[in-house]
């Protein structure tokens, strides 16, 4: 239970201010979601290498050495750029899936958050003007991005159970809503060898798109089959490395409302998220249908 | 020669565990009618409830209050965290909501008569507040349900507190069928409905669906009343220890939590039965969640469903509550399922003590019916006596074991006080078997 | 005119100011700058006032309203004019879900489309939409008066106890238990009469009429797939 906002840049010069416009719109959200913020930012990337996002309860001890350390046992050079509890690690898109193998190994009490050619993820606990200062959020750069703050329904409140999550290269997703089938969906995806770490909802509503992704499906396919297998109340508002997707349950009570001008395409939860974007008075302002898929890219 | 001329032993006659004749006779009901079995009283099936609980009274180690001479205290202030006027009762037993429509106007007004001469507040139901119930009830509760039935701003601030109604014990997750029968021309007015049809009942609100709506829902019913009085949220057991964090950070004063033993009428068998949790089952959950969020005692916990003495009253608060709420009891006080209409409840198929189809309108004592000549059978004035004596007695003997554990207000009973009978309650209940210091699931404990 | 301004002055002051004035008050009308989504604005209010609400609202916007007029310059979010006893509410803009629900009295007029379950549960409200409405309008709707000049979504009326439905567009499709009914004469009265007070300029011999077939009134075995 909780709110999400998103924004999409159409205007690149607007990317400089991406961050500063997510933050605004993430701190009016606060009221429903008081326990925890998160936002995942797709930033420039380069073509052949990856980012992978970590976060350590530790992060003095365990960023320290980290970069020479994964360095030595993944053969190559990686690079580490520590943000408060998070650090972003760049290193070949190659060997993403062994240094996560490695950081197991290296750093036990790491978590990946996410990785991909543009993706970063910043989540921690606390209220979402907080947590937006502890990473500053406000002075991060990029074309699209998404933000969640998080009520916490029947998992725990912690950094793992915050959103975004992130079960796919440069793909995420943030959730407003109750999914009442993801127990049995989880086993089911865990089986198919999706790696889900957490007892939380959302998490099973991602990597439930990245299995249908992995298998072929184009994102948009894959929204599309949500509908029909995610059981439950949800507003998903997904990314991926050019794109922006929006999607609501059939039964759609959980609310939404977009924006669209010649610069941007913004999601609230409520209007109120919008207010301070630029031209939104002008702006066509809707509230996207139930099961129907929305989806913009560069 | 033939077997019986041999006389060859016969096996008895066995009725089968699986198909019982209580299950036959259910199997051939909806056989012949088509329609599942709408009633009310809440569970029957027995479920580790407070009677699998025991007190443990002083002795050496610890000392007793003098039972006729020294005060043990049982008032109790709901909605103290928001709310400018909270409510004071003087005893911590309130009477759960039961709508006009469900109940007849006599015993409507026979609930406010007895609540305010004990000092305890009642509680409107579906259906809207009556002129008459407002009158008789010093303190009222106004139920704000997914119906609205009834509902207006007016009434809304005549209120003394407002319970937002999410789940009932007896249903949560399920909406209602209330039958056409009871449908009077005055119920009919009061919900805007035709006179006689079905009353179909959603089970979400109209206008909201979770708690991060919730916490909307709230201020705009605090922003109409001016941030006066206390607003419950009541939830039906299920997952309560999630449930009431969630009521707590949806901006509720009091939290009321009904165990499946709650009596709410015009529920289909199936769901009573088969969904939710005993009411023990309910408390430590939701009290634990409310000492998570430091909250426990500044946001009230009212349980409810299946309290019938005051030794229920001291384990609920035992436990963890800060008040109970009673429905079923209440109206078997002001004389419901009374032996003395026995006659007319075998007319009517049951007995005295099994009559349960409240929604049909058709009760003996006038107390479920919406029919002037039954409803006239129930005098306001000495139900309500009767009903003030029954929460007179529960106080006494909730107060005289609080006094035996040494206690000089019911809110200082403890978890430590009880031992369990059973390993399910000491299970459910996180209270040491009886004799030992150990209950299924303690922390350490091994298994 | 006296305003109010919420970039400085808090809700409560709002409501409470606007909630003081009676009857006969000599303050009639009222503005309030800079709503920018804020929820349960001008709710509980009790007395003949000019409310005008300049920009856009969060929540419950003229929640329970009674006898007064309150105008949105912009859209409403979720719950305008809910349960609403009498007075109007008039939204220049769009309207979120659940639009005048459970609204027992007064007209609610939306200028642009209403979003899903508009008129839920209404139980004697008038409501006039120039748009379209989304799924599940009306949805268990008991008495007054639903008018749609566009078209309607899914499941239109689902569940209707007695209110009127007006759709002047086309329905994407009924919910259970509701049908087309004849327009009589009455039904054209009634419609020109809301469509004149809602400023509506459109002819209601244009609009076809919906309402309950009342199979769900008494329960019936061979309708259960209807429940």
């Amino acid at each position: 239970m909780c709110g999400i906002v998103g924004l999409f840049l159409k205007d690149k010069s607007l990317e400089p201010q991406l961050g500063a416009m997510l933050t605004d719109m993430l701190i009016t959200m606060t009221d429903r979601g008081p326990d925890s913020a998160g936002i995942a930012i797709y930033g420039a990337g380069q073509g052949g290498r990856a980012k992978m996002t970590v976060q350590s309860a530790q992060p003095d001890n365990d960023f320290a050495t980290l970069a020479e350390d994964l360095s030595a046992v993944l053969g190559t050079s990686a690079s580490v750029r520590a943000v408060d509890t998070h650090a972003v690690i760049d290193l070949p898109a190659d060997k993403a899936e062994s240094a996560r193998a490695a950081l197991a190994e290296l750093r036990p009490g790491l978590r990946v958050m996410s990785d991909g050619e543009r993706i970063e993820i910043f989540k921690e606990v606390g209220l979402p003007k907080d947590v937006a200062a502890r990473f500053s959020l406000s002075a991060m750069s990029g074309s699209h991005g998404i933000g969640h703050t998080r009520m916490a329904t029947e998992s725990a409140v912690t950094t793992q159970g915050a959103h975004p999550f992130s079960t796919g290269a440069d793909q995420c997703l943030v959730h407003n809503g109750s999914l009442s089938n993801h127990n049995s969906l989880r086993r089911k995806l865990r089986a198919a060898g999706m790696r889900i770490e957490s007892e939380n909802d959302t998490e099973v509503g991602a990597a439930y798109l990245s299995w249908r992704m992995r298998e072929g499906a184009t994102l948009g396919e894959a929204l599309e089959s949500s509908i029909d297998d995610l059981d439950g109340f949800f507003t998903f508002v997904v990314g991926t490395k050019d794109g922006f997707g929006v999607v609501r349950d059939p039964i759609a009570c959980k609310p939404a409302v977009m924006a669209e001008t010649d610069q941007y395409v913004a999601f609230g939860s409520e209007y109120r998220a919008l207010v301070n974007l630029p031209g939104i008075d002008s702006a066509r302002v809707w509230e996207p249908e139930p099961a129907t898929v929305y989806f913009w890219s560069h | 020669m033939k077997d019986d001329e041999r006389r060859t032993p016969r096996t008895m006659p066995l009725q089968s565990a699986t198909f019982s004749n209580p299950i036959n006779a259910e199997i051939r009901r909806a056989a012949a009618t088509g329609i599942y079995d709408i009633r009310g009283g809440g569970a029957k099936r027995r479920v580790p409830h407070f009677d699998d609980l025991l007190f443990l009274g002083a002795s050496v180690s610890r000392y007793p209050l003098e039972g006729y001479r020294e005060k043990c205290d049982t008032s109790v202030t709901l909605g103290t965290r928001f709310a400018k006027k909270p409510i004071k009762l003087d005893i911590p037993i309130t009477i759960a909501g039961m709508s006009f429509g469900a109940l007849s106007a006599q015993a409507k007004e026979a609930l406010g008569r007895g609540a305010s001469e004990a000092g305890t507040s009642t509680t409107t139901g579906d259906g809207g507040m009556t002129a008459e119930e407002r009158g008789h009830s010093k303190t009222l509760v106004y139920q704000y349900l997914p119906s609205r039935y009834g509902m207006n701003p007016d009434d809304l601030r005549r209120a003394d507190a407002i319970e937002i109604v999410v789940g009932q014990g007896a249903k949560p997750g399920g909406g209602g069928m209330l039958l056409g029968q009871k449908i009077s021309d005055r119920v009919a007015e009061m919900r805007t409905l035709p006179k006689g049809i079905d009353q179909r009942s959603a089970c979400r609100h109209p206008d909201w669906t979770g708690p991060d709506d919730l916490e909307i829902k709230i201020l705009e019913l605090r922003e109409i009343t001016g941030w006066q009085v206390p607003i419950y949220v009541k939830v039906g057991g299920t997952r309560p220890y999630y449930d009431v964090a969630l009521a707590v950070k949806a901006g509720a004063d009091v939290v009321v939590l009904d165990g499946m033993q709650g009596g709410t009428a015009a529920t289909q068998d199936v769901f009573i039965e088969n969904v939710g949790l005993p009411t023990l089952a309910c408390l430590r959950p939701a009290v634990r969640a409310l000492q998570d969020l430091g909250v426990h005692r500044e946001v009230q916990l009212i349980v409810s469903g299946g309290i019938r003495t005051g030794a229920d009253v001291a384990k609920a608060l035992a436990l963890g509550a800060d008040a109970v709420s009673i429905g079923t009891a209440a109206m078997i006080a002001l004389g419901d399922n009374d032996p003395k209409y026995e006659d007319e409840y075998n007319a009517l198929g049951t007995t005295a003590g099994a009559y349960d189809d409240w929604h049909e309108g058709r009760d003996p004592a006038g107390i479920t019916t919406q029919d002037p000549e039954l409803a006239a059978r129930l005098d306001p004035v000495e139900a309500g006596r009767r009903l003030r004596n029954y929460l007179k007695v529960m106080t006494l003997e909730a107060q005289t074991i609080a006094r035996a554990c040494g206690h000089n207000h019911l809110h200082n009973l403890e978890p430590e006080d009880l031992c369990a009978l059973t390993m399910e309650a000491a299970a459910m209940a996180q209270i040491p078997l009886a004799g030992t210091d150990w209950y299924p699931g303690k922390p350490g404990a091994g298994y | 005119m006296q305003t109010i301004d919420l970039a400085t002055q808090p809700l409560r002051e709002l409501n409470a100011t606007l909630q003081s004035q009676a009857a006969q008050t000599n303050a009639t009308e009222w503005e309030v700058l800079n709503p920018r989504g804020a929820h349960a604005i001008a709710v509980g209010l009790d007395a003949p006032i000019d409310v005008t609400v300049r920009g856009s609202t969060g929540y419950y916007c003229g929640g329970m309203n009674k006898q007064a007029n309150i105008h949105v310059t912009g859209s409403a979010g979720p719950g305008v004019a809910e349960n609403m006893m009498s007075g109007t509410v008039v939204i220049d803009g769009d309207a979120s879900q659940y639009a005048g629900a459970t609204g027992r009295g007064g007209l609610l007029v939306i200028k642009g489309n209403a979003s899903s379950r508009c008129g839920i549960s209404m139980k004697g409200i008038d409501i006039v939409v120039q748009g379209n409405i989304g799924h599940m309008s009306a949805f268990m709707g008991q008495a007054g008066n639903l008018v749609v000049c566009g078209d309607a979504g899914d499941a239109l009326g689902d569940s209707l106890y007695e209110a009127r439905l007006f759709v002047r567009g086309s329905v994407k499709s009924l919910g259970a238990d509701c049908i087309e009914k004849e327009m009589r004469s009455e039904h054209l009265e009634i419609l020109r009469d809301l469509l004149a007070r809602a400023g509506v300029d459109a002819q209601p011999e244009e609009f076809r009429r919906y309402g309950s077939a009342r199979k769900l009134y008494n329960f019936d075995i061979d309708n259960a797939a209807a429940y």
